[in-house]
């Protein structure tokens, strides 16, 4: 499935939490300029497919491409300056850290990042709490800095993880409202979600993921037509 | 003669003024230990055998190559730093997965090493350190005599360890260093270099103990063993502090001297003591530490 003109290119990609093999090979590319969504039930290997992307998984083999260079075996600092950032599904708000800090923590690994400005137009609740501690903020909130504060590193790619998880509706509504904009912006996303009501609001295309590999895929276009797939699939 | 409670000012004033000097030297060697266990989760043994070390570095660079107290002062923590840095990269890297007992082992071993070597070539009794010249003689207060020195001591202690606190606190290095204390990998996932700035906290936080040790050599000599004997009671005062706090660790160390000097006064039995009862009552009331946050 590889293609060339691919921004990140997932090839047989294994990984490994000490001695349980998670991931069994999991293939799937994501175009520049793309939302792609990975669907599947708890303990498909979603959150684990982002943590080997950004390389924060003990051991991985096969082949992770990002612009064409090779991810694995670089190291999640490397990783990050390649151009990738990672929003945690837990959103890794840090306590002994203010809002500000928060949001001015992640180094910028290239130019072209959203400025402070920008970041506060997408979430003008942030610009009002920038002296409290992190952890103070609601979950939306937390949630809002978790994506803002990788707005500003320039990276082209950003890996969301369950990012509407434990949100109230009209809290989903503005991060799709978000994920819309930067888009537009040409963020390149790679989202995993549980929600694909949630997904296909957002997605261009969907990759299903089971027992630690991709089992299907499909645009957003035709998701009506893999609605029963979906259902059995996801065991909604 | 004025007296306060019965007891005369100026041996009052004296104990509080001696209280004060310990307590700089407990707040310099608690703040690098809580910078170093903040950041990596090891308790350092080394710690007082660094202090020792840098006190050596002042000794030796006067006899071999006359360089005086204030150079010493500057290049003390730089090279016993170097040292802290071979440390993490040989040793402590390894570690930070296992259990503490195995931090607590190798830092404790090598400090007898490190310690029986000094022993070995300079003897246990100490090595006179004069007084930098600039510092000699002292104010006549009124009410007690203060010695220049001392009172440098006290001045440059607060100044470091403030300067500490302000780094770590108020600047984003600091928010870095406390990022990562909560939550390394996402820091590292941010592509900030985590492991070379754990090192580099290791250096600092070891840097501090040796410009400790400096400014401690015209106080108490120069001896091998000058780092066993303080190093019990600070890792007291860290207890109490709390484990990782910064800010505690300086106003633990600053009000553990003061009350130990008091102790000498009212109640001289107890002064050695005074502050392992205070660490055995703290840790019943708040085992976390005066300033730390319980996990």
């Amino acid at each position: 499935m590889s293609d060339a003109a691919s921004l990140l290119d997932v090839d047989g990609l294994q990984a490994w939490y000490g001695e349980s093999h998670i991931l069994h090979g999991v293939t799937f590319h994501v175009l520049p300029g793309e939302v792609v969504t990975l669907l599947g039930r708890n303990g498909a290997g979603k959150t684990t497919t982002l943590k080997s992307i950004m390389g924060i998984v003990g051991q991985r083999t096969g082949s992770v491409r990002f612009d064409g260079a090779e991810l694995i075996g670089r190291t999640s600092d490397q990783i990050a300056r390649a151009g990738l950032a990672f929003c945690p599904e837990e959103r890794g708000i840090f306590a002994s850290l203010n809002v500000e800090e928060n949001l001015l923590l992640p180094p910028q690994v290239r130019p072209g990042g959203l400025d402070v400005a920008a970041i506060f137009t997408l979430f003008p609740n942030l610009k009002e709490r920038l002296r409290s501690q992190g952890t103070k903020l609601s979950g939306g909130e937390q949630q809002m800095l978790a994506i803002g504060r990788i707005l500003r590193t320039g990276a082209r790619l950003l890996l969301l993880d369950e990012p509407t998880e434990g949100l109230a509706p009209v809290i989903i509504q503005q991060i799709g409202h978000t994920i819309r904009a930067l888009k537009a912006q040409g963020f390149t996303i790679l989202l995993v979600e549980q929600n694909f009501r949630f997904a296909s609001t957002v997605a261009d295309r969907y990759y299903i993921m089971e027992h630690g590999r991709v089992v299907e895929q499909f645009a957003n276009a035709e998701l009506e037509a893999n609605l029963d797939k979906l259902h059995e699939y996801l065991g909604v | 003669m004025i007296s306060i409670f019965g007891i005369p000012s100026q041996a009052l004033f004296g104990q509080l003024l001696i209280g004060l000097i310990n307590g700089s030297f407990y707040a310099l060697l608690s703040l690098g230990l809580a910078v170093i266990f903040g950041m990596l989760n090891i308790i350092n043994f080394t710690h007082g055998a660094q202090y020792m070390m840098g006190a050596f570095v002042a000794y030796l660079v006067l006899q071999y190559l006359g360089l005086n107290y204030w150079v010493a002062l500057l290049i003390a923590p730089i090279l016993v730093g170097l040292t802290g840095v071979i440390i993490e990269r040989l040793f402590l890297k390894r570690l930070y997965q296992l259990d503490h007992l195995y931090g607590l082992l190798l830092t404790f071993g090598l400090a007898l090493i490190i310690q029986g070597v000094f022993r070995n070539y300079y003897g246990s009794s100490g090595l006179p350190y004069q007084v930098p010249e600039l510092l000699r003689g002292g104010q006549n207060l009124g009410f007690m005599f203060l010695p220049n020195y001392r009172a440098w001591v006290i001045f440059f202690s607060l100044v470091v360890c403030l300067g500490t606190w302000f780094v770590i606190e108020r600047t984003r290095l600091g928010a870095y260093l406390r990022a990562a204390t909560e939550n390394p990998t996402l820091v590292r996932a941010f592509g900030i270099n985590v492991p070379r700035m754990i090192t580099l906290t290791y250096g600092f936080g070891v840097g501090l103990a040796a410009i400790a040790g400096v400014m401690a050599a015209p106080i108490y000599n120069v001896s091998p063993l000058m780092g066993e004997d303080i190093i019990i009671v600070v890792f007291a005062v860290v207890v109490i502090g709390g484990m990782g706090s910064i800010m505690g660790a300086i106003v633990t160390g600053f009000a553990l001297g003061l009350i130990e000097g008091l102790t000498k006064v009212f109640f001289p039995e107890a002064s050695n003591t005074v502050i392992f009862v205070i660490m055995a009552i703290v840790l019943l009331i708040r085992p976390a530490g005066l300033f730390g946050r319980a996990t």
